[in-house]
């Protein structure tokens, strides 16, 4: 009939919500999808809680984390007194000798807070844990939904500060990734497999933080008339071409960052060697 | 008889297409209460369908162009049997109306410095199309309907009511226009959602519906193109003309055969795509015709040239007329020479870069890609000719748009006939919508206005009986009224098969190259299908019932179909979207003949069932000469070729 | 390839009620799910209602969901799926159906009609428009939409919770409020309308939790998600959520329409 449409007469003993509201299409399946969709938001959870757990040891662990010259990227900056002498390294002790937890804590809260407002993670959490939705055109659990309109969640918009945030961690990682040109007594010119670690997972690292969807709005995405700053819209499809892997660099990244604490982990514990190259 | 809902109207317009939203826009805009109706949902209408652009000479791309070069090329197109005037101002406004839809929110691809892009295309001298990649007509028929929502915004601002002043009436269906008499009073319809029956009294009836292709059964047109408003129109005493011309774009899918008949754009040639033989020879070289000889490239080197320099080259003849490249193709295919699944070889592959034609073609690189699992980019499509448009339509002033003989009928679109000739140039068609969607919607407005209190009433008798038409599917078993006795008792026809039989009769015997014992019995066919069709049935109820729907669309694809295949029958001669076997030539004698088809019972009956008078008479008429200044626009000697001799000396 | 039977089930009914019907069907060589429907229609059930329109995946008429999934029916090939399997087809589960596999899909068209439309620039007349292709590439991608209202569809915050549908305008009409943000040349602004505060606050951008249903359900390929969607986000945050941009635009006084 018309364009406008008048709301539909509905049966209120026939209300029961969602897909099986009452003028639908009378479908008592929650879903008719017949591929594997769990396997997706499965996965999804399962990679994130390992890499929960593991981080959650070793942030809270406060020991194994500094075999000269490789920091942690858990641990650095280090901003307690208590944390453990590092060379020219990133700690600075802004804290003081009242921090008594592990110095982790201090720091971890930036790169945690950019990945859980990032707009990837929260499309794979809001799956993979709320099930809101599971997956698509398979119906959610819950009764309400409001999305990202009110406290909490409407916090979720802070996402570009903790990139600026993001920003500042990834420039000290880099400074750590320097100084891992050192040798164990801080001689320069040196390499070894732990250098290596290192320079994947800066680079991953900066990856992830600049295909972040707030940068390219900054950089570009913002403007209107890309003709009239010809060097921004530039920047702007570089970041694009990034943020269209940003899945993928958001998991890259996640394993490499524990991969480069595991691998100090197992040189400052003295379970592996760390071989030289020159 | 049931209950009919009855609402009152300024104007009303049949069919949202691009003529039919640019008709309303207008008539809106004059301050008409306006309806639209439309068979599908508002926004789907077959115009999205449209690919290649919209012709305008903004001379954007070319600063030669100009509306004279224009008109030239329509003329040339149309082999010089085009209604002139429409001819004119067609190539006159249609710069304007690409404009304006930019004011509306339309986002055309660009020039370097910012102005809007036109690209080449079959018969236009000049890169001349505006476009959106390949999606032109999605571009068209959005920009229109996000223009009306808004107008709907302003009246609702106003008066509170978004639909106060203009409505869309979607899915449903006008089955008749009403008359009291002499004057349009109204149109009949029908909610294809609910079943539930409907009049919208209004003195200004604009028809714009489009064609007639699901007639034929290799096509590119949509369920919806069963020539309803040629058949409404011939109902209500309206003339159609020159319904023999049916287009038969030359590139359509082929394969796989679920999807035979889909088009192929033309923008594929006009960037740089090459037809090839099985033998992978570039034929259209030895298919150019004498009357475009000068015009076009002798030599693949010239054609190829002739992209980046085209002062100085000729253009290749796979850019000759949609009529010269369909016949060529058709006759590759039957000396032998065609693809394996019946057609011959369309190439972008070895012209472009795979990411130029992903970016310049997308549609297509989609289409081939999803529906035959051909990557266009890496090998050639196989293509064939595909029933696409129908130059014949209903005969209107060509300044007004309004239907002869019948006050307060308009018409504008694809179903208007004579803008296009005897063939229609691609790109022609989106700023025909345009051109004269504006036109109708203005003069409907203003005949509307005109009449102040004096409208014509709705008759209760008319609608009684077009609800009783409507309804009679429902109970297919007896005979009709006037049905004669043995049809008592059969078994009611399966609407689907009739459709099926008449799709293929079409196809086989009114086809692209036409015979005149095919034709005849197609005339034969057409008349037992009239008859069986009275008793077509249907089962369920009218809720959203696509049989019945279906049964009733048989009636206009009947006539519309008698239509076609009389006039082709009557005119020995190739010219165009016609080509007779039997008459091979263009005959200058036939210029001037325009052929009229109009109902054979002038009440609007249809009992008829005679193949031999049939429903349709058809009527000759000399049409007008072409005013001097517009035959002065071109050379004596090329005059000389579409032109009677007594034309030249007047 | 040749042809073999294949075994549907398809929902009949309508608001009153319906349920899935088997049908034993014969498939062809590269044939789409819309052509089972169709000879369904021609040989078993005349009056199976379906809306399509052009079959080619340009108009976004016979959006239904197979096997659960939304999708074109007339670009959803018969080759995805083995000759074994039993294909389920039903009508759009997100909007109140009609008959069949037709919905009504109302709600589109009234959420439509909220979104304000192109303001054009008061001091260029038609012609005088200029624009530069990388200007309008973004709002271009949006424009490519065919209307299939998969995306609304398929998006849960209105298919799981239908009181959401007054407050939330859907992904379609989002990407429609960001397409005329990002057109070069809307005055919506000069107006004293702001596209960027609206979207949050009347079409209701805020209960996308960004799961990006709409871009895997969307026909035509369009990152709706990453292109509309979170520019859009961000383009809301610049508005309303970011001090420093708000403390820059009062002191500045600048426009941030550079």
């Amino acid at each position: 009939m018309a364009t406008g449409t008048e709301p539909p007469a509905t049966d209120p003993h026939k209300l029961r919500g969602g897909v099986r509201t009452g003028t639908r299409a009378a479908i008592d399946a929650p879903h008719l999808r017949t591929d594997r969709w769990w396997l997706a938001p499965a996965a999804t959870a399962a990679g994130l809680l390992a890499f929960i757990v593991y981080s959650t040891w070793r942030a809270f662990a406060n020991a194994y984390y500094y075999a000269a010259p490789y920091v942690s990227p858990f641990y650095s900056p280090c901003l307690a007194d208590s944390c453990e002498p590092m060379r020219h390294g990133p700690n600075w002790d802004l804290f003081g000798g009242w921090w008594g937890i592990s110095p982790a804590i201090i720091i971890l809260i930036f790169p945690l807070g950019f990945r859980l407002t990032c707009y990837y993670y929260r499309k794979a959490y809001y799956r993979g844990f709320w099930a809101s939705p599971p997956a698509c055109a398979v119906a959610e659990p819950h009764k309400k939904y409001s999305g990202e309109t009110r406290f909490p969640l409407v916090l979720q918009n802070i996402h570009r500060y903790f990139f600026y945030a993001a920003i500042a961690v990834a420039g000290i990682l880099t400074y750590d990734t320097v100084l891992a040109f050192r040798d164990e007594h801080y001689a320069w010119g040196h390499m070894g497999l732990g250098t290596l670690v290192f320079l994947v997972n800066i680079a991953l690292i900066w990856a992830y933080t600049v295909s972040c969807h707030s940068c390219r709005h900054i950089v570009g995405g913002k403007l209107k008339h890309f003709s009239k700053h010809p060097v921004r819209y530039r920047a702007w499809q570089f970041v694009g071409k990034l943020n269209a892997r940003h899945m993928q660099l958001a998991w890259a990244s996640l394993v490499s960052v524990a991969l480069a604490d595991f691998y100090v982990f197992l040189v400052a514990s003295g379970a592996f060697d760390d071989p030289r190259f020159f | 008889m049931s209950v009919v809902d009855r609402q009152e109207w300024d104007v009303v317009v049949v069919g949202a297409g691009g003529a039919g939203l640019r008709a309303a826009i207008e008539a809106r805009e004059r301050g008409a209460r306006t309806a639209v109706i439309c068979k599908s949902l508002f926004g789907k209408a077959h115009t999205v369908m449209a690919e290649g652009g919209i012709a305008a000479a903004m001379a954007n791309a070319n600063e030669h162009d100009n509306w004279q070069v224009h008109f030239r090329d329509t003329m040339r197109g149309g082999k010089f049997l085009n209604q002139w005037r429409m001819a004119e101002l067609h190539a006159q406004e249609a710069p304007d109306r690409v404009w304006e839809l930019e004011t509306w929110g339309a986002l055309f691809d660009r020039t370097k410095d910012g102005r809007i892009s036109q690209r080449n295309f079959g018969g236009h001298e000049y890169p001349r199309l505006a476009h959106v990649g390949d999606r032109t007509g999605l571009e068209l028929i959005r920009t229109l309907q996000q223009k009306i929502v808004s107008l709907q915004q302003e009246d609702f601002k106003e008066t509170g009511d978004y639909e106060s002043r203009l409505k869309v009436y979607q899915e449903c269906t006008v089955t008749r226009v009403l008359k009291d008499g002499r004057r349009v009073s109204g149109v009949f319809a029908y909610d294809r959602e609910t079943g539930r029956f409907l009049v919208l009294e209004a003195p200004a009836v604009v028809i714009a519906t489009g064609g007639i292709g699901k007639s034929f059964k290799v096509t590119s047109n949509s369920w919806e193109y069963t020539g309803d408003g040629h058949a409404l129109a011939l109902l209500a005493g309206a003339p159609l003309l020159n319904m023999e011309f049916v287009q038969f774009h030359p590139t359509g899918m082929i394969w796989p055969p679920s999807v035979k008949g889909l088009l192929v754009t033309e923008s594929v040639r006009g960037d740089g795509g090459v037809l090839r033989n099985s033998e992978g020879k570039r034929f259209m070289f030895d298919y150019v015709p004498d009357v475009f000889k000068e015009k076009y490239a002798e030599s693949e080197e010239e054609g190829d040239r002739w992209y980046e320099d085209p002062d100085n080259n000729r253009r290749p003849p796979e850019l000759l007329p949609r009529d010269e490249v369909a016949r060529a193709i058709n006759s590759e295919v039957k000396a032998g020479r065609g693809s394996p699944h019946g057609g011959v070889f369309l190439d972008v592959s070895t012209r472009m870069p795979a990411e130029v034609i992903k970016r310049r073609l997308p549609s297509m690189y989609h289409q081939f890609k999803e529906l035959a699992d051909v990557d266009i980019t890496a090998e050639p499509m196989e293509v064939g000719p595909t029933c696409h448009y129908v130059m014949g339509g209903i005969a209107v002033e060509s300044d007004t748009a309004a239907a002869r003989g019948v006050p307060g009928l308009f018409a504008a679109g694809e179903v208007a006939g004579g803008m296009h000739g005897s063939n229609r140039l691609g790109g022609n068609s989106l700023s025909d919508l345009l051109v004269f969607g504006r036109r109708a919607g203005w003069h409907a407005a203003e005949y509307a206005t005109g009449l102040a209190a004096d409208r014509p009433p709705v008759d209760d008798v008319q609608v009684d009986t077009a609800a009783a038409e409507a309804l009679r599917p429902f109970s297919a078993e007896g005979p009709a009224p006037g049905e004669p006795k043995e049809a008592d008792g059969r078994p009611p026809e399966n609407p689907y098969t009739l459709h099926q039989e008449l799709q293929q009769a079409m196809n086989d015997l009114v086809g692209i190259i036409r015979r005149e014992a095919e034709m005849e019995q197609a005339l034969e066919k057409l008349a037992d299908l009239r008859v069986r069709a009275r008793r077509a049935g249907v089962e369920g109820h009218r809720q959203f019932n696509p049989g019945w729907h279906l049964a009733l669309d048989l009636r206009n694809m009947l006539l519309v179909s008698e239509c076609v295949a009389r006039a082709a029958l009557e005119r020995t001669e190739s010219r165009g979207g016609h080509t007779r076997e039997d008459h091979p030539g263009m005959d200058r004698k036939w210029r001037r003949i325009n052929l009229l088809c109009g109902l054979t019972d002038p009440t609007g009956g249809l009992a008829a069932t005679d193949p031999v008078h049939g429903q349709i008479d058809l009527v000759r008429e000399t049409t007008e000469p072409v005013r001097a200044d517009l035959l002065a626009l071109f050379d004596k000697e090329e005059l000389v070729k579409y032109l009677a001799e007594e034309e030249l000396y007047e | 390839m040749s042809g073999y039977t294949a075994h549907f089930k398809v929902w009949r009914g309508d608001v009153k009620g319906g349920d899935l019907e088997d049908f034993k069907v014969e498939v062809n060589d590269g044939e789409v799910v819309l052509d089972i429907i169709h000879r369904l229609q021609a040989t078993q059930a005349p009056d199976l209602a379906v809306r399509w329109n052009c079959k080619a995946g340009k108009c976004g008429s016979c959006s239904a969901e197979i096997n659960g999934r939304p999708r074109l029916m007339c670009m959803t090939r018969m080759s995805v799926f083995t000759r074994e399997e039993t294909i389920t087809v039903t009508p759009l589960r997100a909007f109140p159906v009609v008959r069949d596999l037709v919905t009504d899909v109302g709600f589109n068209y009234t959420k439509a009609r909220e979104v304000p439309a192109f303001v054009p620039p008061s001091d260029l007349g038609p012609g005088e428009y200029r624009m530069m292709q990388e200007d309008v590439d973004r709002s271009q991608e949006f424009r490519k939409c065919i209307e299939c209202f998969l995306c609304q569809d398929t998006c849960h915050v209105v298919r799981d919770h239908e009181e959401n549908k007054t407050a939330f305008a859907g992904p379609r009409f989002l990407m429609r409020v960001a397409e005329l943000d990002m057109h070069p040349l809307d005055a919506a602004a000069e107006d004293g309308l702001d596209r960027k505060k609206t979207a949050q606050d009347e079409h209701g951008l805020g209960y996308c939790n960004i799961t990006k249903c709409c871009t895997e359900v969307c026909p035509e390929g369009i990152k709706i998600t990453d292109n509309a969607l979170i520019p859009l986000k961000e383009r809301a945050v610049d508005r309303k959520y970011d001090p420093i941009v708000w403390l820059g635009n009062k002191i500045m006084r600048r426009s941030s329409s550079g």
